[in-house]
């Protein structure tokens, strides 16, 4: 991992604005690479006042293999949420769900709750401000207790060694 | 080589037939759906999918046609898949906030949706009216 | 063979933006046609996407890119209206 310095405080959002830049403009010439550096140098010192504390991502390995987990599950979501919609008789079976949080960092509750919305037949759908419920809607669930353990064995635990809050 | 060619045109076909698929059946699922968080279900998560599936075809095709790589659709792909949860929160957010009426099926009572408003949540709590004498 | 799966990709997302008309103008409630607006717009990006590869070359990407990111800070700041009463507070 990059070290922030004085003039590069937020490493990842830099490299972030370089990639962004290069896939913008489509080509890896000098010119690009040089422009997009000096875009990823002075947009993050000029809005470094706007931004909250950024976590610190203790292990990235961890983190790539939440990706491609999260990935897997976007396809398999799909297919039984399409398997419910197709369904001619209509028959779902939709609920409500409290779900208690244990994470406290606010982007690792992000992540959570955007990994819910995208993975099997769930859909965020508020945060309590005082942020420790989140209310889940399920389309189509059996036992509730088992999804919510399910909840907590593949995403919340994964991230909670990543981000070790 | 040709073989190379046809066997990435099939490819390329299939992506973008998968994705069409996957695209109208979440339009389906906002059509036919009873309530308004059943039908939250469809558009964030399989047409997210389907629109995602064709921005692959569409790089697989362009990576064809110039003969390297070409990720420029990548972007939209990324910012697709990272923006359609936060949509799909908010308006869910604004649903509960108008206490939408559910399915009679759904098991699970929320205080957001339960009827006496003498018990507002902290984000409902009103800004303008005081009750200062 | 890409030419025929291009013609039945259109057709189908024709299709499904026609099902995103029809709750646009039934949808009983205000979120349900901010959600049917929602995803119109990713619709008809793809659309776009389809016309590029139709075209064989990638003047249309910038204008999907502007769809993708108008349509979701409409989106966000519709909700945030219902929410509110107030878009800037």
């Amino acid at each position: 991992m990059i070290r922030p310095r004085k003039w590069l405080p937020m490493p990842l959002l830099s490299v972030l604005l370089l990639i962004v830049w290069l896939l913008l403009m489509n080509g890896v010439a000098l010119g690009h690479w040089l422009l997009g550096g000096f875009l990823a140098i002075v947009i993050p010192l000029i809005t470094k006042p706007f931004w909250e504390a950024q976590p610190r991502i203790k292990k990235p390995w961890l983190m790539v293999r939440y990706f491609f987990r999260v990935l897997l599950d976007i396809v398999v979501a799909n297919l039984e949420a399409s398997k419910v919609i197709l369904d001619p008789l209509g028959r779902a079976r939709p609920a409500f769900v409290e779900y208690p949080l244990e994470l406290q960092e606010n982007f690792a509750i992000t992540m959570l709750a955007s990994t819910i919305t995208l993975t099997p037949g769930t859909v965020s759908a508020h945060l309590r401000m005082d942020g420790t419920t989140l209310l889940i809607h399920v389309l189509d669930v059996d036992d509730i207790g088992d999804m919510k353990r399910h909840i907590h064995e593949r995403y919340e635990r994964p991230l909670k060694e990543i981000f070790e809050c | 080589m040709i073989a190379l060619y046809t066997l990435m045109e099939g490819v390329i076909a299939f992506f973008l037939i998968a994705g069409s698929i996957f695209a109208l059946i979440g339009s389906l699922g906002l059509a036919r759906m009873k309530d308004f968080y059943m039908r939250l279900h469809g558009p964030s998560k399989i047409s997210t999918l389907g629109v995602g599936c064709v921005l692959l075809a569409s790089i697989a095709y362009f990576s064809l046609l110039n003969g390297g790589p070409s990720l420029q659709e990548l972007l939209i792909t990324i910012f697709l898949f990272i923006t359609a949860p936060v949509s799909a929160h908010l308006l869910s957010k604004s649903a509960l906030h108008q206490k939408l009426p559910r399915d009679p099926r759904t098991r699970g009572n929320p205080e957001e949706l339960q009827e006496d408003d003498d018990e507002t949540t902290l984000e409902e709590a009103p800004q303008g009216s005081s009750k200062l004498p | 063979m890409l030419d025929f799966a291009l013609k039945i990709s259109v057709a189908l997302f024709a299709i499904a933006i026609v099902l995103n008309l029809y709750r646009v103008a039934v949808g009983p409630s205000l979120p349900d046609r901010i959600l049917a607006l929602d995803t119109m717009y990713v619709n008809s990006i793809a659309l776009i996407v389809l016309f590029g590869i139709w075209l064989g070359h990638r003047t249309y990407f910038e204008a999907a890119l502007l769809i993708a990111m108008l349509g979701f800070v409409s989106t966000v700041a519709v909700c945030k209206y219902l929410l509110r009463g107030d878009i800037i507070e």
